[in-house]
């Protein structure tokens, strides 16, 4: 005897409607990594969250100081030179990666087998691990020995200190850091290029338009969407990514007189040189937030990247 | 306006050659299309005349000078091309001002010159729209207006419909006709329509692999095929084949077609005879024919049958009864029939078409 609720029809009919299976199959896909980030992630960045409102010994020893450590950033000449720090190395390297980047993609857009090498040389950097393209760099600039330092003079630049030097250290811990996103940069560039259609080059050349007038009002326009990515996730490199601290610990140490002493690494320091583990991610968390903050106004002011004409 | 001559033209890629020396020539004022199935060569020598394609081998002229090294913008030629191509970050006005701008024309002037192609292509009220908010049809006026603004000697089109739904096509196949009979400026289209090379070509250029197979005027086509290419290629529905030969005066074809004709006495080759589908009449039930398919369209029906390895397509002026399954005969018009030597596939001429209408039922 058949005790179904349902009566017997020709086709079988899920319970769920078609819409809420796809929904729910959707959100299953997306569960593994979602799970991932907020504990990999989420997690972790609330909890320095609130470990900035702790003064930590790196001991085991909690004690709550509410916003001390708060006011004792605002109050710390180191915090402030650090952010003006970061800020400068944000401003040189997010418009150079931009050029470098694009630049280099244009150079070897068309595909071709010499092209196929030269972008593969671009990339090559990326193989190594940073760590050792900081130490390779350093060898290459570093006072007295290194192969640029002794270039300089016979090129009647005088005897440069690359490194040593707080006037010039900022400056070649950037250039070091182009030299290494630059092929990431221009592979995103290429991408974005490719994805522009021939016709618009060709009705452009029976327009009338030459190499150039096709860049400024062909190529540039209709990259918008590539360039705000390229510069979102540049601006992002800038203050917190894997090269910023590598390059420069390894390179300058911060220094010299903190000339390059980036906020991710000046954090560093406090907690792991000084044991401020508090202090430390109270930084930390600033950092993200204003992180967030510029990329949410450029996501508002872009509207994602998306443009009047859509 | 200008005379557009193509002689010899060749195009290689690398060793594979497309276009196997081509030669044309476009009056003043003219409308031809080029036509022909994908492949053909058509888009290439389109794009070789407006210049986006090198030019292997023979000269293209303009205006009796040769162009061949000439750049596109200097060619005073505009194209239209097959996805419009229009600017999707510039509005409508911005995109069909864009070529006047690169040539530094004055804004008062090219206000004028973008308003005067807007109302005659109907676009006024569009102006300030981007490409992304029109209709195909919008889009398609829109590349039209561009080309236009530029006042050129030559029109290019490229597939420029294939992209509208069939209402709009028959449409803006009209819209394109007018245009080009108010401006009078050469144009060629290519298409791999042949519905709209007969519509609103004043002569065709057929071509298939590389190779013209026929130039004329439309109904000089489709009522005098160069060979089985063309006439299978022009005219809808397709003209009917029969394989067959010649014995004394009758042709004798598969499914077993017989019609009288006065061929050359000495040919003797393998024939293939051409029925275009309305000249074949269908007669009462009980012919060796059966009826497969009926596809009545209102105004007139086609009729699909067969016998033996043998289908023809009939039509039919008004309704008919048939029903598939029915058996029926069928005559043809035999002054309407074109004989085609088998083995080189080219025309035979007849010498007489004055012969009475004899059947088969």
């Amino acid at each position: 005897m058949s005790t179904s609720v349902r009566p017997k029809t020709k086709f079988r009919h899920s319970r769920l409607s078609a819409r809420n299976r796809e929904w729910i199959a959707g959100y299953l896909f997306v569960l593994p990594d979602a799970l991932g980030l907020l504990v990999f992630l989420g997690l972790p960045m609330l909890l320095s969250l609130v470990l900035g409102l702790y003064d930590v010994d790196g001991f085991g020893a909690y004690r709550f100081v509410g916003m001390a450590n708060y006011t004792k950033m605002m109050r710390d000449p180191l915090f402030w030179q650090s952010a003006k720090v970061t800020a400068l190395y944000a401003l040189m390297l997010v418009p150079l990666l931009y050029v470098c980047g694009l630049s280099l993609a244009l150079l070897v857009q068309k595909t071709n087998r010499f092209n196929g090498v030269i972008r593969s040389m671009f990339f090559a950097p990326h193989m190594v691990s940073l760590i050792v393209v900081a130490l390779v760099w350093q060898f290459l600039v570093v006072d007295k020995i290194g192969v640029l330092s002794r270039l300089t003079p016979a090129l009647g630049l005088g005897g440069i200190s690359f490194l040593g030097d707080p006037d010039y250290a900022l400056f070649t811990v950037v250039a070091v850091s182009v030299w290494f996103l630059m092929g990431y940069y221009m592979l995103i560039f290429l991408g974005g290029l490719q994805d522009i259609p021939a016709m618009y080059y060709e009705a452009a050349t029976m327009d009338g338009a030459g190499p150039i007038a096709k860049f400024w009002y062909i190529t540039l326009p209709l990259l918008k969407p590539t360039s705000f990515f390229v510069i979102m996730i540049s601006m992002v490199a800038a203050v917190a990514g894997s090269q910023a601290f590598d390059i420069i610990w390894v390179m300058t140490g911060g220094g010299p007189a903190n000339s390059t002493s980036v906020l991710i690494v000046y954090i560093y320091q406090q907690a792991f040189s000084f044991g401020a583990f508090g202090y430390a991610a109270a930084m930390a968390s600033i950092l993200v937030i204003s992180l967030m903050a510029m990329t949410g106004l450029m996501f508002l002011l872009t509207r994602g990247g998306r443009f009047s004409y859509e | 306006m200008a005379r557009v001559e193509i002689e010899n033209i060749t195009k290689r890629y690398g060793h594979l050659e497309v276009v196997h020396g081509v030669s044309a020539c476009i009056e003043d004022g003219e409308f031809v299309i080029l036509v022909g199935p994908s492949g053909c060569g058509k888009s290439t020598l389109l794009r070789m005349i407006a210049g986006l394609e090198h030019i292997s081998d023979g000269t293209i002229s303009i205006d009796g000078e040769v162009v061949n090294d000439v750049a596109p913008k200097d060619r005073n030629i505009a194209m239209v091309f097959q996805n419009y191509a229009l600017y999707p970050h510039m509005t409508v006005a911005q995109n069909m001002a864009f070529s006047l701008k690169l040539s530094g024309l004055g804004k008062d002037e090219t206000r004028d010159k973008v308003g005067n192609a807007a109302r005659i292509l109907g676009l006024e009220k569009l102006l300030d729209r981007y490409p992304g908010q029109l209709s195909g049809g919008q889009r398609q006026r829109v590349a039209m207006g561009r080309a236009i603004v530029r006042d050129p000697e030559v029109f290019l089109f490229d597939e420029p419909l294939s992209n509208l739904d069939a209402k709009l096509r028959v449409q803006m196949r009209a819209e394109i006709k007018s245009l080009h009979q108010r401006l009078k400026t050469t144009t060629i289209y290519v298409t791999h329509d042949q519905v709209e090379a007969m519509t609103m070509a004043d002569r065709i250029v057929v071509m298939r692999d590389g190779l013209i197979e026929q130039v004329g005027s439309p109904l000089d086509l489709y009522d005098e095929p160069a060979n089985l290419f063309v006439a299978g290629f022009i005219g809808s529905p397709t003209m009917n084949f029969i394989e067959g030969a010649m014995e004394a005066d009758i042709f004798r074809g598969t499914g077993g077609i017989e019609c009288h004709s006065n061929l050359p006495a000495a040919f003797h080759g393998a024939l293939v005879a051409g029925i275009r589908p309305d000249k074949i009449k269908l007669g009462k039930s009980g012919g060796p024919f059966e009826v497969l398919v009926v596809e009545p369209t209102g105004a007139e029906t086609q009729v699909v049958v067969q016998s033996g390895d043998l289908q023809l397509v009939a039509l039919v002026q008004g309704r008919v009864t048939y029903r598939p399954g029915e058996s029926v005969g069928v005559t043809l018009d035999e002054t309407a029939v074109h004989f085609f030597d088998a083995r080189t596939e080219q025309r035979i001429e007849h010498l007489d078409r004055n012969l009475g209408s004899v059947s088969r039922q």
